[in-house]
């Protein structure tokens, strides 16, 4: 299995995962490592807010330095849900820019829908897979370099095959 | 000697699939195994049952109560499903379904049964994994 990331000099994405189960944290910043993104794992919504520095009290890191290019959250969660999280977010003029992609054990279309309307990139259904999360980062990834050219941002996911083409323009 | 072992081990994962105990989450989290982190998957599991063996007593405790708060129970037992399909624990994810059903039409006695089943079963999927994980 190809292990052999960032070797290339290719950008490290900072992807800050939340969930309030301690074995889904692990798993999920390993499928994350795996993909060769550095990870923040927090157990709360709280404590995503606090990171990002959007509940009032000054971060202690640098905003420069926690640049966070993903947010990874599990739905249910107690105090602050993931999509109550998400809200906060993209109500944020500072972070609404970052992704956000939810995580959940429940198929709900209505939660599904509830979550994209309100600006998730996307809804991944639990247990997540090490396919997903490298087609998540990928696409990051690419969108990053999108932005970097001068061009829109496009949701790649429309067209699979698209993914695997360079001429994506 | 090497070879009867990886027999052994083979034979064993097999048999846990067979049986139903696990399915192939427990595949994918085999698969994030590397040299950097040899162990991963026990230390997934022991985690898993670190952290339900405190969501299993606080069900038994609800459990006990009168009349039975089923949205309190719905609520652990939505965590303890979550953990159990993330380390591929099927049995148990199905029992926790099954739980779970009763709780919405609020069936105690089938609430305090499925429970007793889950504990079997969680007593025993953790005996395979601990002898599975033995075998160097």
């Amino acid at each position: 299995m190809g292990r052999d990331c960032c070797s290339s000099g290719a950008q490290e994405l900072h992807v800050l995962a939340v969930d309030d189960s301690h074995v889904d944290r692990k798993v999920i910043e390993k499928l994350l490592k795996i993909s060769c993104c550095k990870v923040t794992a927090v157990e709360s919504g709280r404590r995503a807010l606090q990171y990002l520095g959007l509940d009032g009290d000054k971060s202690s890191v640098g905003f420069d330095e926690l640049k966070v290019n993903l947010i990874m959250t599990d739905y249910s969660m107690p105090g602050m849900t993931g999509y109550e999280l998400l809200k906060e977010i993209k109500g944020s003029s500072r972070l609404r820019g970052i992704p956000v992609v939810i995580m959940s054990s429940e198929n709900m279309l209505a939660r599904i829908d509830r979550c994209m309307e309100e600006g998730a990139e996307e809804f991944l259904v639990k247990p997540v897979k090490l396919s997903d999360v490298k087609r998540l980062t990928n696409f990051i990834l690419r969108g990053d370099e999108a932005n970097q050219m001068g061009s829109s941002k496009r949701k790649l996911w429309d067209d699979p095959c698209s993914w695997f083409t360079t001429s994506c323009l | 000697m090497e070879r009867n072992l990886h027999k052994q081990l083979g034979n064993m994962k097999k048999s846990l699939f067979d049986q139903g105990y696990l399915d192939e989450q427990f595949i994918q989290l085999e698969e994030l195994q590397d040299e950097a982190n040899p162990n991963f998957v026990e230390e997934v599991v022991t985690l898993y049952y670190r952290d339900s063996a405190r969501l299993i007593q606080n069900i038994e405790q609800t459990l006990e109560n009168n009349p039975l708060d089923f949205a309190k129970l719905d609520n652990y037992m939505h965590q303890f499903k979550g953990s159990s399909c993330s380390i591929g624990a099927k049995k148990l994810k199905n029992e926790c379904t099954q739980f779970r059903e009763h709780c919405k039409t609020g069936n105690g006695d089938g609430c305090k049964r499925t429970f007793q089943q889950l504990k079997k079963e969680y007593a025993a999927l953790k005996k395979k994994l601990e002898h599975y994980f033995q075998v160097p």
